[in-house]
C-alpha cells in the first residue's frame, strides 16, 4: 500500500457493477411538477439536525441541498479564546460519538509542536481507547442505518453491546461520552482494576454478537434490496469528493490513515483494511461491520504488547507552544478528523481548524442522491454515517 | 322484527364491533412494545401496573387529554371524517366473521365479497386523511397506502376465489362449516402463505409500513393527527384492522372456530392472537421495502403465484368433481415445497434484479505492518 493518497492507481479500482451507478436523475418525457419537501432540521431519522431540501419528481429525487449550521457552536472561535489545556475538555463534544478522535489529533499537535515524546504505554492506551470507541461509534452507526431503514431491533441490540463498551470506557476514563482522556504528553490515568478482565471478556463474547448482527441483517432481501448498488459512488469521485473512512474504503480505495500516517503505535499491530468495491450502501456498512472485529484484534494485541511505565510526562503548569503551524490527522470512525492549528507562542491557540469528515460526506449528498427514492435519502444517509455535531462544530 | 328488536340487535352488534376494536386498541400496541422489548433484549413498558399491563389506560389518558389541533390549511371536514371512515371500516368487516358455531352477526350469502369490499373501503379515509391534512409527508403517504393497497388487494382476492372455489359457497358460515374434517391451510398452503402476505401489506404492517414509514415520512398520512384523531389511528384502526384480518384469515385458513374439544369462539380468540404475535414478530425482525420493490413484489411475484393456484385449482375441480381436496393438496404442498427452496432466488430476483452478485465482492486487504 502506498503511503500517499494520489499514488493509488484508480483505473484499476472500476466498480464490479452490471448495473450503471446511477448518474444523476434523467427528465422523462413527461416531467410532473416538482415538489419541495423540508426533511428536517426537526426530522426523525436526521441524524441531529441536517435540514435537507429534497426536490421530488413523485417519489423519485431530482435535487438534493444540505442546509448544515442548525448545531453550530463556534468551537473553532472558542478554541482561540481558551488555553490549550481547557479546550481539551470541549474536544470530545465535537463528534460526541467518537470523543477521543477528537481529542486525539490535538494532543498530537501540540505534542508535536513541544516535541514531545509520549511514553510508549500512553500511546498504547490512547490505541485501546480508541479501538473501544471506534466499536461504539460503528454500533451506533449500524443501529442508525437500520433504523432508517425500518428495522428498529438492531439498534436495540447495538445499544445493548454498546452499553458494556461504555462501560468499560468509564471504567478507565471516567466518562461513558465526553472522555476528557487525553493529556499533552500522554493519558489522563492509567489502567483501572478490572478494566484488563473485562477488555478481555469483551473480546471473547463480541465476535458471537457481530455474527448475530450479520445474522439478522446482512442476508435479508429486503436488506440488500435496500443497499446493494444503492448510494453508489465511484473511486474517482470519492476521491474528487475527499470522502475517508469507510466511504471511501467502500469504494475500494485502501486509505486509512493508521497504515498510511503510521502515527501512534499503530505499526505494531497486524490488522487487516476491510475493502468495498462497489461504493454503495451495502459496502459501507460491510466495511463498518468488519472493522468492528478487526479493532478487536488490535485491542487484543494492544493488551498483550502493552509496556509498563508512565502514562504522562511532567508538563509545564503553563504551556506555551512555541510559535508555528502544525497538522495532524487521525482515522476516526467516520474518516480523517484533521485538526490544523497555528501557535504564535501565546497561552492561547492563535487558530485551530478542524477538519470534519462528515462535513465532506454531506458535500457528497448532492452527488449521491439524485435519481434515488426519497425513501433512499434517509437510507443512503445512514450509510454515510454522519453525525451533526463534528459537521457544525 | 319490529322497531325496537331492530334497535336492541343493532346496539348489541354496535357494542360488540366496537369492543373488538378497543380490545384490540388496548392488547395489541401494549403486546407489540412488550414483545418488541423481549425481542430487542429489553424489558419495554413495565412501570405502569403489574408487569406494565396499565400502560394502555395510561397512554389513553394522555392522548385523550391532548389538545385537538386541526392545521390552519387543512380541509376541516375532510380532516376530521378520515379517521372516523377509517375506523367504521374493520367494525363493518366483522359481521360476517363467525364467532362461534351458529353465531354470525350476518350469513351473508356473499360474505367473501362483502369481506373484500369492505375492506378496501379504508383506503379511502387514508387518502382522505392524506391529503386534508395539507402536508407534504402526509400526502406522499396517503398515495402510498392507496397505490400498495390497491396492488396488494389483487392477490388477496384471486386467494379468497380460490377458498371460494373449494367451498363452493361465498358465505364464510359454509367456509368454516366446510372445514370439519381438514382446515384449507393444509389443502391450499400456498394459497395460505400469499394471503398471509397480501394481508400484511393490507394492513400496512412492517415490512410493508411504507405508508407510515417513520423514518422516512415522519408519520406519513397520520403526521398532522394529535390526541384522541391519532389514537384512533394508531391503535384502534391498525390493530382493530389487526384483528378482524386475523379473524377472516382464520375463518378462510384456519377453520374460524374450531379446535380440537368443540368449537367455541376461545379457538378463534386463541388464533387471533396468533397471527398478532406473528404480526408483531414480523414487524421486529423485517427491514422496510422501498416503494418499487413493493409494488413489484405483488404484480411479479405475488399475482403470478395466485393466477397460476387459482388455474390449477380450477382445473382439478373440473377434472375431479367429486374428490379435488386431494390432488389440489398435492399440487399446493408441492408448490411450496418448490416456492421454499426456491425462495431466496426468487424474491431476490423481484426484488435485486441485476444488482445481486456485487456481494461477494467484499474482501480484507492484509497490509504489511
Amino acid at each position: 500500500m502506498s503511503d500517499n493518497i494520489t499514488d493509488i492507481d484508480v483505473s484499476s479500482l472500476q466498480p464490479a457493477m452490471e448495473e450503471p451507478l446511477m448518474t444523476g436523475y434523467e427528465q422523462p418525457v413527461f416531467r410532473l411538477e416538482e415538489m419541495i419537501i423540508n426533511m428536517g432540521p426537526q426530522h426523525p431519522s436526521t441524524h441531529g439536525v441536517l435540514r435537507l431540501v429534497v426536490h421530488l419528481d413523485g417519489e423519485l429525487v431530482i435535487n438534493v441541498d444540505p442546509v448544515i449550521g442548525y448545531l453550530h457552536r463556534g468551537m473553532e472561535k472558542l478554541a482561540e479564546n481558551r488555553t490549550y489545556l481547557q479546550f481539551l475538555s470541549m474536544a470530545s463534544r465535537l463528534d460526541y460519538l467518537s470523543g477521543i478522535f477528537m481529542e486525539w489529533p490535538y494532543v498530537m499537535c501540540i505534542e508535536k509542536l513541544m516535541e514531545i515524546e509520549v511514553p510508549p504505554r500512553a500511546e498504547y492506551l490512547r490505541v485501546i481507547v480508541g479501538e473501544l470507541n471506534r466499536i461504539i461509534s460503528h454500533h451506533m452507526s449500524y443501529g442508525d442505518f437500520l433504523l432508517n431503514l425500518g428495522a428498529g431491533t438492531p439498534f436495540f441490540w447495538a445499544f445493548r453491546d454498546r452499553e458494556t463498551v461504555m462501560d468499560m470506557l468509564e471504567m478507565l476514563t471516567g466518562q461513558r461520552m465526553m472522555y476528557n482522556y487525553m493529556r499533552i504528553g500522554g493519558v489522563r490515568y492509567d489502567m483501572t482494576d478490572g478494566f484488563e478482565e473485562a477488555c478481555r471478556r469483551f473480546i471473547k463474547d463480541f465476535p458471537p454478537k457481530i455474527d448475530e448482527y450479520e445474522k439478522l441483517v446482512t442476508d435479508n432481501e429486503i436488506f440488500l434490496s435496500r443497499t446493494l448498488g444503492l448510494g453508489a459512488i465511484t473511486p474517482e469521485e470519492a476521491l474528487d469528493y475527499g470522502l475517508s473512512g469507510p466511504n471511501i474504503r467502500a469504494t475500494g480505495i485502501p486509505w486509512d490513515l493508521r497504515r498510511q500516517q503510521h502515527y501512534s503505535v499503530y505499526d505494531d499491530f497486524d490488522f487487516e483494511i476491510p475493502l468495498g468495491r462497489n461504493g454503495d450502501s451495502f459496502d459501507r456498512y460491510k466495511c463498518r461491520i468488519e472493522e468492528m472485529r478487526q479493532s478487536l484484534r488490535i485491542i487484543e494485541q494492544a493488551l498483550d504488547g502493552i509496556p509498563g511505565g508512565p502514562v504522562n510526562v511532567k508538563m509545564p503548569p503553563v504551556l506555551r507552544p512555541p510559535a508555528g503551524e502544525v497538522f495532524c490527522a487521525v482515522e476516526s470512525p467516520r474518516g480523517e478528523w484533521a485538526d490544523y492549528l497555528v501557535s504564535d507562542g501565546g497561552l492561547r491557540p492563535y487558530r485551530l481548524k478542524m477538519r470534519d469528515p462528515s462535513f465532506v460526506a454531506i458535500s457528497a449528498l448532492p452527488r449521491i442522491l439524485p435519481g434515488h427514492k426519497i425513501a433512499d435519502v434517509i437510507g443512503i444517509g445512514g450509510s454515510l454515517d454522519l453525525i451533526m455535531g463534528g459537521v457544525d462544530r | 322484527m319490529t322497531v325496537v328488536t331492530f334497535i336492541i340487535h343493532f346496539v348489541l352488534i354496535f357494542i360488540l364491533a366496537l369492543g373488538i376494536m378497543v380490545l384490540s386498541a388496548l392488547i395489541f400496541p401494549f403486546a407489540m412494545r412488550r414483545i418488541w422489548g423481549f425481542i430487542g433484549d429489553r424489558y419495554g413498558p413495565n412501570r405502569v401496573g403489574p408487569q406494565g399491563l396499565l400502560q394502555p389506560f395510561a397512554d389513553g389518558l394522555k392522548l385523550f387529554i391532548k389538545e385537538d389541533i386541526t392545521p390552519s390549511k387543512a380541509n376541516r371536514v375532510l380532516f376530521a371524517m378520515a379517521p372516523a371512515i377509517t375506523f367504521i371500516t374493520p367494525m363493518l368487516t366483522v359481521m360476517v366473521i363467525p364467532f362461534s358455531p351458529g353465531f354470525t352477526i350476518a350469513n351473508l350469502n356473499v360474505g367473501l365479497l362483502y369481506l373484500v369490499a369492505v375492506g378496501s373501503f379504508s383506503i379511502l379515509g387514508l387518502l382522505l386523511a392524506g391529503w386534508a391534512s395539507h402536508n407534504k409527508y402526509s400526502l406522499l403517504g396517503g398515495l402510498r397506502s392507496v397505490a400498495q393497497m390497491v396492488s396488494y388487494e389483487i392477490p388477496l382476492i384471486l386467494n379468497i376465489i380460490i377458498i371460494g372455489m373449494l367451498v363452493g359457497s361465498l358465505s364464510l358460515d359454509d367456509v368454516v362449516g366446510s372445514q370439519g374434517k381438514v382446515w384449507y391451510i393444509a389443502v391450499q398452503p400456498l394459497a395460505f402463505l400469499v394471503f398471509l402476505i397480501a394481508g400484511m401489506a393490507e394492513l400496512n404492517r412492517t415490512p410493508f409500513d411504507l405508508p407510515e414509514a417513520e423514518s422516512e415520512l415522519v408519520s406519513g398520512y397520520m403526521t398532522e393527527y394529535g390526541g384522541l384523531r391519532f389514537a384512533l389511528f394508531a391503535a384502534f384502526i391498525e390493530w382493530g384492522e389487526v384483528a378482524v384480518w386475523s379473524m377472516a384469515t382464520s375463518a378462510l385458513f384456519l377453520g374460524g372456530w374450531r379446535g380440537p374439544f368443540g368449537g367455541n369462539a376461545g379457538w378463534l380468540v386463541l388464533k387471533v392472537l396468533v397471527m398478532a404475535f406473528f404480526v408483531i414478530w414480523v414487524y421486529a425482525t423485517f427491514p422496510r421495502l422501498q416503494v418499487d420493490q413493493l409494488m413489484a413484489f405483488a404484480w411479479k411475484v405475488l399475482i403470478p403465484i395466485s393466477l397460476v393456484n387459482l388455474g390449477a385449482t380450477g382445473l382439478f375441480i373440473i377434472l375431479m368433481p367429486d374428490n379435488f381436496l386431494l390432488p389440489i393438496a398435492a399440487f399446493s404442498w408441492v408448490s411450496v415445497v418448490l416456492l421454499v427452496a426456491l425462495f431466496p432466488g426468487l424474491l431476490r430476483k423481484a426484488l435485486l434484479r441485476k444488482r445481486l452478485r456485487q456481494m461477494e465482492n467484499f474482501k480484507l486487504e492484509t497490509t504489511e505492518a
